[in-house]
């Protein structure tokens, strides 16, 4: 049936990425999708359920548990003239394609000075308290955002996910897009069924606000808003900024929020030290240091191994009352 | 073993096609006695991993192929560039960091790569381009557009795990890739018996590929096998494996030249005397009279001419400027 109009619909945040692979399936026959149980299954989360039955097993391909394996064979795919989505069930098995995306993907655009192009997406999963335990709970992004050549996207929300999943895409780099896992099910909001693309690099204001800069990522930027709406019964005046992508990295958006309200926290699920907080942060720092009325602070997942017991793993991760206390005090309310 | 038994004999190959062979292998030659030259009057940055004695691999596999098929190469690459059609010019270029180079002077001696020849890239990673090669084959399959994927690699790769689980999809998914392994016997500076458990070829039939193991120093029976699982795996039968024994007559990079410790004087004398590719098929092509001494002299000569100039052109052009150095980070 003919749409005359764009609806807006609730979707899950899982039902919005498999809506942005499906239309880019069906608008490029050179997409296909390929990892672990993806097809029948569906992948392990079920989010891709009833895409094999619209394109079919040579489009949505189960492969072999040989994550190095497909997805070298991924890199050499893009190069020779398709555009791979390479399917990664969990962001902890990044330190298995690690070589393929590093020394491969990322570098052979400019080794090659520029002839070869290789427009590849892995999709993978990030966030703890699944009780997943240690290798299968971790928030990785911070690996491949180190990496000169490769794009990262870490989306909050259903729509911010559909139209970064459908610019991944069409990107002619390796983009790697982290999924937070958590979110699939829980996370829903509005998404337009038409063809939207957000262009990365571009962050998002999800709350407007004058006295603290709240910079969130990824399921954060729900730890952030829950936060804001606390501390505004204390008289503090939170903005949420979610950069949506750590590279490329909307620097600009995040200083001129930061010069705006004067101070500001970074939270990540990732871990702290050397991490996306302490990136962001600095930038923060050197962009905005004669506005800031107080130290840039971060919160990022404890400096541990997840651990598997649920009053364990819940310490590991930034909260609300955290981000909460964390504001008052540099606020001074 | 598993496969054809390919056993067509080389007075099928044409007269052009044998003299050739004899060109592509010479051009290699030199074009790497002035890499050792220029690397040791201190011209050239970086490494030099010297291909002299392993040409008849390259020449026999790449004259096997059209020119849209895909090689991947290694860290000891240039053969394999060259024999896929390569410029010298651009090559030499590259070499020494040249603007002009294949790579903009970005890749350097192991990273040459060249859409034009399909050359998917020389990889410095050992065993990183099985991958690729796999993955090009893939597209290949896909896109139906009959094109066949040679991955290159020493048998250095056979420690790394990528290659076996390259090798699983690539028979899994009937993917017309060629892994030709190029055994020179030695993983850089060990022996590859101190290296290597089992069998090599047993490895590939362990999924199921079809595998040969022939003479790397016979380009024309190097052609002969190549030709024919190249054609096999185009009309979609899928993957082989092929093992060609060989020997690399330098040290595992320019610098390397006290090597009495891993390997005897005596049997780098044997191979160099009794197996040289270059001079075994010379002397086939005159002895079958296809050829006499002065027409194998004059191509030669001829190929000498065009390998100075190259390193004159590569020697008088430019450094890149300072502003390439942040370009095609990204697409």
């Amino acid at each position: 049936m003919a749409q005359t109009a764009t609806a807006v619909r609730e979707l899950t945040f899982g039902d919005a990425i498999k809506e942005a692979i499906a239309e880019e399936m069906r608008r490029d026959s050179r997409v296909v999708l390929m990892g672990e149980d993806v097809a029948e299954a569906g992948t392990t989360f079920k989010v891709l359920t009833g895409l094999v039955e619209e394109f079919g097993t040579t489009r949505v391909i189960d492969t072999p548990i040989s994550e190095a394996g497909f997805t070298g064979l991924g890199v050499g795919a893009a190069m020779a003239g398709m555009r791979p989505i390479i399917d990664i069930m969990f962001g902890d098995f990044m330190t298995i394609i690690m070589d393929q995306l590093v020394n491969q993907a990322a570098k052979i655009h400019y080794m090659s000075g520029g002839h070869w192009k290789v427009p590849m997406v892995v999709r993978c999963t990030m966030g703890a308290t699944r009780r997943s335990a240690a290798q299968h709970s971790q928030s990785l992004h911070a690996w491949p955002s180190h990496v000169p050549g490769l794009k990262v996207i870490v989306p909050s929300t259903p729509y911010d996910a559909k139209g970064l999943f459908k610019a991944a895409v069409r990107d002619d780099n390796p983009v790697v897009i982290f999924e937070h896992k958590i979110s699939y099910r829980k996370v829903k909001g509005p998404v337009p069924d038409d063809d939207y693309i957000i262009p990365l690099g571009v962050a998002d204001v999800k709350r407007e606000g004058t006295d603290i800069t709240l910079i969130a990522l990824s399921s954060m930027v729900q730890v952030a808003l829950g936060a804001a709406k606390m501390l505004e019964e204390v008289g503090i005046s939170a903005e949420v900024v979610d950069p949506r992508t750590t590279w490329p990295l909307d620097e600009k958006t995040l200083i001129e929020s930061a010069k705006k309200t004067s101070r500001c926290i970074v939270i990540d699920e990732g871990y702290g030290r050397y991490g996306v907080t302490g990136e962001l942060a600095s930038v923060v720092q050197e962009g905005a240091f004669y506005y800031l009325d107080a130290p840039v602070r971060r919160l990022g997942a404890m400096h541990v191994p997840i651990p598997f017991s649920p009053s364990l793993e819940d310490m590991t991760v930034p909260t609300e009352s955290q981000v909460f206390d964390v504001a008052r005090e540099l606020c001074n309310k | 073993m598993s496969g054809v038994k390919p056993k067509a004999s080389a007075s099928a190959i044409g007269k052009d096609q044998l003299l050739r062979f004899y060109k592509q292998m010479v051009a290699i030659r030199l074009f790497e006695e002035r890499v050792n030259d220029l690397y040791t009057r201190a011209l050239m940055p970086g490494l030099a991993h010297l291909y002299i004695g392993e040409e008849a691999i390259a020449v026999g596999v790449c004259e096997a192929l059209r020119k849209d098929d895909y090689v991947t190469s290694t860290h000891r690459g240039h053969g394999h560039c060259l024999a896929k059609g390569a410029s010298p010019n651009l090559m030499f270029a590259e070499l020494l960091g040249k603007e002009a180079g294949y790579c903009k002077g970005k890749g350097g001696s192991m990273h040459i790569a060249d859409p034009g020849t399909g050359n998917l890239g020389a990889n410095a990673i050992v065993g990183g381009s099985a991958g690729i090669a796999t993955g090009a084959a893939y597209a290949s399959k896909y896109l139906k557009n009959g094109r066949v994927a040679i991955c290159f690699f020493g048998e250095g790769a056979l420690g790394q795990g990528i290659l076996y689980e390259e090798m699983n999809l690539a028979q899994l998914w009937k993917l017309p890739v060629i892994f030709v392994c190029e055994n020179n016997g030695y993983n850089e500076y060990t022996h590859f018996s101190e290296s290597t458990a089992g069998s090599v070829t047993g490895r590939a039939q362990g999924f199921g590929i079809a595998t040969e193991t022939a003479d790397g120093q016979n380009v024309r029976e190097v052609y002969t096998i190549a030709s024919k699982y190249i054609e096999r795996a185009r009309s979609g039968e899928g993957p082989a494996f092929l093992e060609f024994k060989t020997y690399r007559y330098h040290g595992h990079h320019v610098g390397d030249i006290a090597r009495a410790y891993y390997r005897p004087k005596a049997e780098e004398q044997e191979w160099v005397t009794q197996r040289d590719p270059v001079t075994l098929h010379g002397e086939w092509l005159m002895s079958n009279g296809v050829a006499d001494r002065a027409a194998l002299d004059a191509i030669q000569e001829a190929l000498i001419t065009e390998m100075d100039a190259a390193v004159e052109f590569a020697v008088a052009s430019p450094y890149p400027d300072p502003i390439r150095v942040t370009e095609d980070i990204y697409a």
